[in-house]
């Protein structure tokens, strides 16, 4: 049927021309038609990606007080869960970890006496450098940047994942 | 005036004739056209073999779905009146629903209850007519529809189950769109449309709530619409021939 030889559907006297070089009127209109429902659809597609995708989000920003650091006893892990990080108080200086699992998103607790981190949902565990040691996990707990103000208070930056350890000394 | 007499009046009335178009009579011509004139019965055929109406072919497993998907729209929109899908209002909603409106505990738990039905009955429907092989040509279109149908129907409850507002609740949907987010390339992005940020807060209760009762629904009732059709289309339910 559409062969470009044996014609248009319907009128085989009138040949198939899909450059439109030499096509009738009717054949003109319906490439017309087929062609601005095209271009309309996809701008619906867009039009809807756009309308869907929040242009401001009301989320907490990623960079938290955290704390003074005497509010850390040393050999601590302290989880704040508004902001889902715990601030931990090593022997090398403070350092803080995501507390989110890497699971699927679960809200992960400190177990004192385990000494892990352990997720409710599915049932990983991680120590205290953030190192899986049991469960489905399939990443760490991330290290997050830590830095001392200038009013004395640490402060977590939750963007901006170390991929070396780092310890704040104060 | 006899009971009987009393109806054939009420059958013969104008009002009844402009609503029930075929007119008096119980002839088979008559039967046919009072199913084929009503808009929802149309969708099923005149005459279907009696066989088809018995147990055993069925188990009546799809029209038991239908049944919980109609108490499920009529329970839901009874407790639309008193939900609201906001962050502050939503769980307090719901305990007020269980606690404090007439009734509401009721309604809430058979919304539950038919939700969890529904979702059992449509796997029990589709293993009936996979075992039975009701599923081969001519009828592989309607079983597409019916897989998609059994998708919605994990959807809707899916969608549902944020809307208590409740530890659960949110960490259902915490773990549920996070294995959305999975999807190769364009998870992060699903993830962030379903629930309109990245964590679940306002706007993920808003989307759900939409997602929960319009969207879903409607596109299950268009669904619906088109399996019936089909049903007929393919010439009624699948019934084996008896082996003589």
């Amino acid at each position: 049927m559409s062969d470009a030889k044996t014609g248009i559907p319907g009128n085989p006297a009138i040949p198939n021309d899909d450059d439109c070089a030499d096509c009738t009127r009717r054949q003109f209109f319906a490439k017309l038609g087929v062609g601005s429902l095209i271009v309309a659809g996809a701008g619906s597609g867009l039009f809807a990606y756009e309308y869907f995708s929040p242009n401001v989000l009301f989320e907490a920003p990623p960079i938290v007080k955290a704390g003074k650091p005497d509010q850390f006893p040393p050999n601590s892990v302290t989880l704040d869960p508004q902001s889902g990080i715990y601030l931990v108080s090593s022997a090398k200086g403070y350092y803080a970890l995501g507390a989110v699992c890497t699971h699927l998103g679960c809200l992960t607790a400190w177990k004192p006496e385990l000494d892990l981190i352990a997720c409710p949902c599915h049932g990983s565990r991680f120590n205290r450098d953030g190192i899986k040691v049991a469960g489905p996990a399939p990443q760490p707990l991330p290290w997050f940047k830590v830095w001392l103000a200038d009013d004395g208070y640490l402060m977590v930056d939750r963007s901006s994942i170390l991929k070396v350890q780092e310890f704040v000394k104060v | 005036m006899t009971i009987k007499t009393g109806f054939e009046r009420i059958r013969n009335s104008a009002l009844w004739r402009s609503i029930f178009r075929s007119g008096e009579g119980s002839s088979n011509l008559h039967r046919a056209q009072a199913v084929q004139q009503n808009l929802l019965l149309h969708l099923f055929s005149v005459k279907i073999r009696s066989r088809a109406l018995e147990f055993k072919p069925t188990w009546f497993l799809g029209a038991l779905t239908l049944s919980t998907f109609f108490i499920l729209v009529v329970t839901g929109i009874l407790l639309m009146f008193y939900y609201h899908p906001s962050v502050p209002q939503a769980y307090a909603d719901m305990k007020d629903l269980q606690f404090v409106v007439a009734s509401g505990v009721f309604l809430r738990n058979l919304h539950r209850w038919a939700a969890h039905a529904m979702v059992f009955l449509a796997f029990a429907h589709m293993f009936k007519v996979f075992y039975r092989g009701a599923y081969r040509p001519p009828r592989q279109f309607n079983w597409v529809i019916g897989v998609f149908l059994l998708l919605l129907t994990l959807l809707l409850s899916y969608t549902g189950y944020l809307l208590p507002w409740d530890q659960l609740s949110y960490w259902a949907v915490t773990v549920g769109s996070n294995i959305a987010k999975a999807v190769p390339l364009m998870g992060d992005k699903m993830r962030f449309l379903l629930l309109g940020g990245h964590e679940v807060n306002a706007n993920a209760l808003l989307r759900f709530y939409v997602l929960h009762c319009v969207i879903l629904p409607l596109a299950a009732v268009a669904l619906i619409g088109v399996h019936f059709w089909r049903i007929r289309k393919d010439g009624g339910l699948y019934v084996p021939e008896k082996k003589s």
